[in-house]
C-alpha cells in the first residue's frame, strides 16, 4: 500500500465526517434563524427569519437524504420549499395590507 | 431503512470526495448567511444575508446530491434541478414583496434610516407623498 498512514477507505471517512459537520452547520444556521423568528425586533424580521428557517430545514433534509442514500427525503424538501414560499408571500401581503385575501 | 455502509460501498472514491466537498461548502455558506442574518444591524442590511444560503448554499448541496445519486444509480439524476429552479424563481419574488411591505410600514410610522425613493412607481399613496414633501 502506497499511503500506509491512511486507512484504505479514507474517502468514505471524509464523506461521513463532512456530512456530519454539514448537518451541524445547518443546525446552527437554523438556530440563528430561530433567534430572528422568535426575538426579531419587528414583524418583518420575523418573516425574514421564517424564510431563512425553511430554506435551512430544506437543506438539512437534503443532507440527511444523501447520508442515508435515499431519495424519499427529496420530495419532502420540495414540499417544504413550495409551502414556505407561500407562507412568505402571504405574510408579506398581510404586513402590507392588513389582510391576505382582499 | 438503508444501511449507510451498504449504500455507499458502490460509490467510487472520487465521487465520495466530490460529494463531501460540495455538501460541506454548501452548509458553510448557508451558515455564513444565517450568521449575517443574526449579526447585521438594520432590517435592510439583514435582507441581503440569507440569500447567500438560498442561492450558493442550495446550489452546492444540490450539485453534491446530483453527483452522489447519479453515480449510485448509474444513470443521470436530475430531479434536484426542480428545487434549484423553484428556489431561484421564488426567493427574489418573496423578498421583493417583503421589503416593499417593510418600506411601507417604516414610511407610515415615519421612522429614520429608511432608504430613499418611491417603493411603488406610478402609484402615489398618501404616506409616500408625505415623505417626499419633507
Amino acid at each position: 500500500m502506497s499511503a500506509s498512514f491512511l486507512p484504505a477507505d479514507w474517502p468514505f471517512v471524509v464523506l461521513d465526517w463532512s456530512l456530519f459537520i454539514a448537518q451541524l452547520f445547518l443546525g446552527l444556521a437554523m438556530a440563528c434563524a430561530a433567534y430572528r423568528l422568535i426575538l426579531g425586533p419587528r414583524a418583518q424580521d420575523r418573516v425574514l427569519g421564517l424564510d431563512t428557517f425553511y430554506v435551512n430545514a430544506m437543506l438539512l433534509l437534503l443532507t440527511y437524504g444523501i447520508r442515508v442514500a435515499s431519495t424519499i427525503y427529496f420530495e419532502v424538501a420540495l414540499i417544504i420549499g413550495l409551502l414556505g414560499f407561500t407562507g412568505t408571500v402571504a405574510l408579506s401581503k398581510f404586513l402590507m395590507r392588513g389582510e391576505v385575501i382582499e | 431503512m438503508i444501511d449507510i455502509e451498504l449504500a455507499f460501498e458502490n460509490l467510487p472514491p472520487w465521487a465520495a470526495l466530490l460529494t463531501a466537498f460540495c455538501v460541506f461548502m454548501g452548509a458553510f455558506l448557508t451558515l455564513t448567511g444565517s450568521v449575517g442574518l443574526l449579526r447585521l444591524k438594520t432590517f435592510y442590511e439583514r435582507v441581503h444575508a440569507p440569500t447567500l444560503g438560498s442561492t450558493l448554499g442550495t446550489g452546492f448541496i444540490l450539485v453534491g446530491s446530483m453527483i452522489c445519486f447519479s453515480v449510485l444509480r448509474g444513470r443521470l439524476s436530475v430531479h434536484e434541478i426542480l428545487i434549484a429552479v423553484f428556489l431561484t424563481i421564488t426567493t427574489p419574488v418573496g423578498f421583493m414583496l417583503l421589503v416593499r411591505s417593510a418600506l411601507y410600514r417604516d414610511r407610515v410610522e415615519g421612522n429614520d434610516n429608511v432608504p430613499e425613493g418611491n417603493p411603488t412607481p406610478g402609484k402615489q399613496s398618501a404616506p409616500d407623498a408625505a415623505v417626499q414633501q419633507d
